[in-house]
């Protein structure tokens, strides 16, 4: 009992750090649901395509200089910002938008196939292989001792944490208020009288993919700092995880993917305290089958009543 | 015959139009099939439909009218499975199928067509009969796979039993043509013989006469006495066009913001100021 | 006029190539790799030049150039069609007698016959995909239960190929209607990740549940199926028993064992392929398709939507089990890792590049996807990034497939 407490803060800590990626790439995901009822399949791989960029930046500039880390770290972030974006902003343009109109499958299957030419992608440009990442967030943020054990948040988890943090208000601030955000909030009730009053729809969609770029690879970025090493299939994990979490949270709703995104990584950080890694997994795929059975429309979604 | 409504407010029914209803149902003098008892349908806030209640009897033609709006395809939903009812009950034969699914209803004998026509339209007119009659198969998969004389038998009886619905809606000359490339009227006969292949208990049409000129809506009306006089089935609709309603109809139910405003005859439902007042107006 | 247009393009062109600098600079002219000095980065920006000077010419050229849509002339299709029966046959002719003609080279025959697995198992999924519409992203799942079962089976029961083949394939269908059941009703979108989840499920137990699969390492040591009762390898796997080669009086060669198994294959590809056939004109195949276009009218007409989305998912499940068992006895040893989404993956770019409900095209895509790879065995790490350039490009320039297929429609006789 004495070992609970802190065994049990210390997976709080890793699994919102770890639901905060989730959080950042769901919403990615549910956004582009929302607007055009699609599952953006490559989305995993635009976050894993924005740890890659992070890392080339910083091999890039790393080798030469002898800038602080905290500028290696920014110069990583928006470098990889603006090429992952670019990626996103390509994705839709190039594979999607001339699909907007035919059956549903059409899209799903482009989307698939352009998640396994981003993975194979990397694979052939950067080997398959795990790359290291340079350990430049060193040190905690705090660590004490309860009752005999430690319990730690490393400056990496930390910055995970204010990052998606400040990321997520500045994001539902410019739903709420800025005038892009009100035509994307337009276009996911009734996308066909927004695009009648006069909404440049593909603005608006391609904003929603630039954006869940974005984010996503402020995600990918992150986490390899964090963890150290990246690889090709980062992305299909936690993509099918992210939509998982977006999914839980209610699919359209940004505030549902910020809470899927915290209640999955802590549902994983704790079973992976009591069953062996390897079937975490299991555990994150049940969780979204038990959800789509149950409740399809997630914490905070509205139920959908099928028009006859 | 014409009663003086209470003044004000929704008046659900007036003293005569009751009476003009117990007249209305001894006239018809059978056994109910369907017997909707104070249906409710409710969406989140808004009460679609709210204490419907009404008979349905053998061999009659039923008619649900009402400004757009009233719930009247609500009701319809709710009758045909593809809506659970939040409240009253549907029964049907012996059983409640308020809340059944739609295709365990369709199985007890209640059919229904759509408001935009929902045909197989890549498979052919005579195709879309055969996928109809799927539930009426005696042959198992096993059968099937080894072609045997019983399935081959089977085969022909269903093609049979399409060319003979054909005729009846004549359709025979464009059978082998696909569905989607049928003319507006053509497509609605086949929902019509699609549904009836069936052999259905009810009929239940949505807006038939949706599109459809006065010719054809002629036709239409011809078709719907024919099927209700010689295959022992019952016709609920719901329609716009108020003369093919009040021709055709033995019976009608007028609502209006999901509630009854009345019932009775095509002549009762005519002079009903509830009802003339829904449609035009107050003055 | 003309000059804003000019300028619109121009403006477009640069912007389109600029993008391409952004995308191509980072990933293609700085290549990451972990050399004996660490972490490397090796710089060519010869491809990011020409990429961004390609899409700019491309830009400005493409306004003034229709892209025709391609497209098979129907009058092609209408003839093939009227010779059916001659080219089947003659394909058939043409499937029993090539072993003979390349009797020195094995490594072919090895695989047209993966080829055939290959085609049983997307046969099976074109059934689940192409005829009833349903997204299907873990079909592995099944090949890897198919798999496992006869590997299991035969591992520690000693059961012989041909008795455990209807097992696996049941074995298959069963799961594929436990997981069906409850998943079937959700939408597209959501059933395929869901089967990606379960196919995924299906992978980490199989690789990590050591006491019944042996995990990663496998099973190994399965026993090939037996011809007429007769074994096909070098020396009897049951004492004191001949094998087909010493009953014969031929020497065994490997490569008279690889024809043995290329014709067991070809013969139960035959057997799919015959019962999908039949499957799809019967009232099956029609509710199949009726409830592809529009299951609310199927659900008014009495149909049961799930029921036939079982049938689907169950019998598609059933023939990857089967292909499933086959490879287990071809390769003689099966491991996790051949179970990915990776095939999942590669079995549906299959089914979508031969045509969605086509089984021509099916078969035709199968060969083409497995048996191109051969000959440019030097492009064997593009393969994967060529699957996924193709399933988008079907996607946007041909969606209906290689060889859609042209439904054989029921005729009512005047």
């Amino acid at each position: 009992m004495d070992a609970f407490l802190p065994l049990f803060l210390q997976q709080l800590i890793n699994g919102l750090s770890l639901g905060a990626i989730y959080a950042l790439i769901a919403i990615g995901y549910t956004m582009v649901y929302g607007i055009i009822g699609m599952i953006n399949f490559a989305h995993g791989e635009i976050y894993m395509i924005g740890a890659y960029v992070g890392l080339i930046t910083l091999t890039a500039i790393g080798a030469a200089s002898g800038l602080p880390p905290w500028m290696l770290v920014a110069a990583a972030l928006v470098v990889a910002v603006i090429v992952t974006s670019s990626y996103g902003w390509a994705v839709e343009r190039c594979a999607y938008r001339s699909l907007r109109n035919s059956p549903r499958l059409v899209p799903l299957i482009s989307a698939i196939g352009m998640s396994i030419f981003f993975q194979n992608y990397v694979v052939v440009l950067h080997t398959s292989r795990d790359l290291p990442v340079p350990d430049l967030i060193t040190g905690h943020l705090f660590s004490v001792d309860i009752g005999g054990f430690e319990v730690s948040m490393s400056n990496s988890r930390a910055l995970i944490l204010f990052a998606t943090v400040v990321l997520m208000a500045a994001v539902t601030l410019y739903i709420r208020h800025a005038r892009m955000g009100r035509a994307c909030r337009a276009c996911s009730q009734d996308i066909q009288m927004a695009g009648l009053l006069g909404i440049d729809v593909n603005k608006v969609i391609s904003f929603t993919f630039v954006l869940g770029a974005f984010l996503a690879a402020i995600g990918g970025v992150l986490i390899g700092l964090s963890i150290n090493k990246i690889n090709p299939f980062i992305g299909f994990l936690a993509g099918i995880k992210a939509f998982t979490a977006a999914v839980l949270g209610g699919i359209g709703s940004i505030p549902g993917a910020m809470l899927g995104g915290a209640l999955l990584g802590l549902v994983e950080t704790f079973a992976s305290a009591f069953l062996p890694t390897e079937y975490k997994d299991i555990v994150s795929f049940g969780l979204l089958i038990v959800i789509l059975l149950i409740r399809p429309s997630g914490l905070l979604g509205r139920p959908e009543v099928e028009k006859v | 015959m014409a009663g003086i409504a209470p003044s004000g407010g929704i008046a659900v029914m007036s003293e005569n139009a009751i009476i003009d209803k117990a007249e209305a149902v001894t006239a018809a003098a059978s056994a109910p099939i369907l017997s909707v008892k104070q249906l409710q349908m409710r969406f989140g806030g808004l009460m679609a439909v709210d204490n419907i209640t009404f008979d349905v009897v053998e061999k009659e033609i039923y008619a649900i009218i009402g400004p757009n709006g009233a719930g009247k395809t609500t009701v319809f939903n709710c009758v045909s499975g593809f809506y659970k009812p939040t409240g009253g009950d549907i029964l049907f034969g012996d059983a409640n199928i308020a809340g059944r699914t739609s295709h365990e209803i369709a199985r007890r004998g209640i059919v229904r067509t759509f408001q935009n026509i929902r045909l197989f339209r890549n498979m052919t007119v005579v195709e879309n009969l055969l996928v109809a009659q799927h539930t009426q198969l005696k042959t198992g998969l096993l059968q099937g796979l080894l072609n045997t004389k019983a399935y081959r038998q089977s085969e022909k009886e269903a093609l049979e039993r399409a060319a003979f619905w054909l005729d009846k809606v004549q359709l025979r000359e464009v059978a082998n043509r696909g569905a989607g490339n049928l003319s507006y009227g053509q497509q609605r006969r086949l929902e019509i013989a699609r549904c009836m292949i069936t052999k259905p208990k009810l009929l239940m049409l949505d807006e038939p006469a949706a599109g459809l000129n006065p010719q054809e809506t002629a036709a239409l009306d011809a078709l719907i006495r024919d099927l209700r006089d010689t295959c022992n089935v019952s016709v609920l609709l719901i329609e716009h066009d108020m003369s093919l309603v009040m021709e055709i109809s033995d019976r009608i139910l007028v609502m209006e913001y999901g509630q009854p405003i009345a019932e009775g005859t095509a002549e009762q439902v005519r002079h009903d100021p509830n009802v003339i007042r829904a449609y035009l107006g107050d003055e | 006029m003309r000059e804003q247009i000019k300028t619109k393009i121009l403006k477009d062109a640069f912007i389109a190539a600029a993008v391409t600098a952004i995308l191509t600079v980072p990933m293609i002219g700085l290549r990451l790799n972990v050399e004996s000095t660490g972490l490397v980065l090796h710089k060519n920006f010869l491809w990011p030049a020409v990429a961004a000077a390609v899409v700019f010419v491309a830009r400005l050229v493409i306004p003034f150039v229709l892209i025709p849509k391609v497209s098979v002339p129907a009058a092609w299709t209408q003839k093939a069609g009227d010779y059916k029966k001659w080219w089947v046959g003659a394909l058939i002719v043409l499937a029993i007698a090539w072993p003979f003609t390349l009797l020195g080279g094995g490594s072919m025959l090895t695989a047209v016959t993966m080829a055939m697995v290959y085609i049983m198992l997307a046969l099976g999924l074109n059934i689940v995909v192409g005829y009833a519409g349903l997204l299907d992203l873990g079909h592995a799942a099944f090949y890897a239960i198919g798999a496992y079962t006869y590997a299991l089976l035969n591992a520690n029961f000693d059961l012989g190929f041909w008795a455990a083949l209807p097992l696996a394939g049941l074995s298959a269908a069963l799961f594929g209607v436990l997981l069906g059941f409850p998943v079937l009703r959700l939408r597209g979108d959501y059933l395929a990740i869901v089967t990606l989840g379960f196919g995924e499920i299906v992978r980490i137990l199989l690789n990590n549940w050591d006491s019944l699969t042996h995990g990663p390492d496998g099973i190994n040591n399965i026993a090939k199926p037996t011809l007429f009762g007769f074994e096909i390898t070098k020396r009897a796997r049951v004492e004191d028993a001949s094998t087909l080669w010493q009953t014969l009086g031929i020497d065994y060669s490997n490569v008279y064992q690889q024809i043995i198994l290329y014709f067991i294959a070809l013969f139960l590809v035959v057997i799919t392929a015959f019962l999908i056939n039949r499957l799809v004109k019967m009232p099956i195949g029609r509710a199949w398709e009726a409830l592809r276009e529009d299951e609310i009218a199927c659900r008014s007409l009495a149909l049961n939507p799930t029921v036939i989305k079982l049938t689907a998912f169950s019998l598609g499940s059933m023939f990857a089990g089967f292909a499933g068992a086959f490879y287990a006895a071809f390769i003689g040893s099966v491991t996790p890792d051949s179970f990915g989404f990776i095939e999942s993956a590669i079995i549906l770019s299959i089914v979508v590049l031969g045509g969605m409900g086509s089984q021509r095209g099916v078969i035709l895509a199968a060969l083409v996807l497995t048996l191109l790879p051969e000959f440019a065995r030097g492009f064997a790490e593009y393969r994967m990034l060529v699957f996924g350039a193709v399933m988008v490009l079907m996607m946007i320039w041909r969606p209906q497939g290689l060889w859609p297929a042209s439904r054989r429609r029921v005729e009512l006789p005047s």
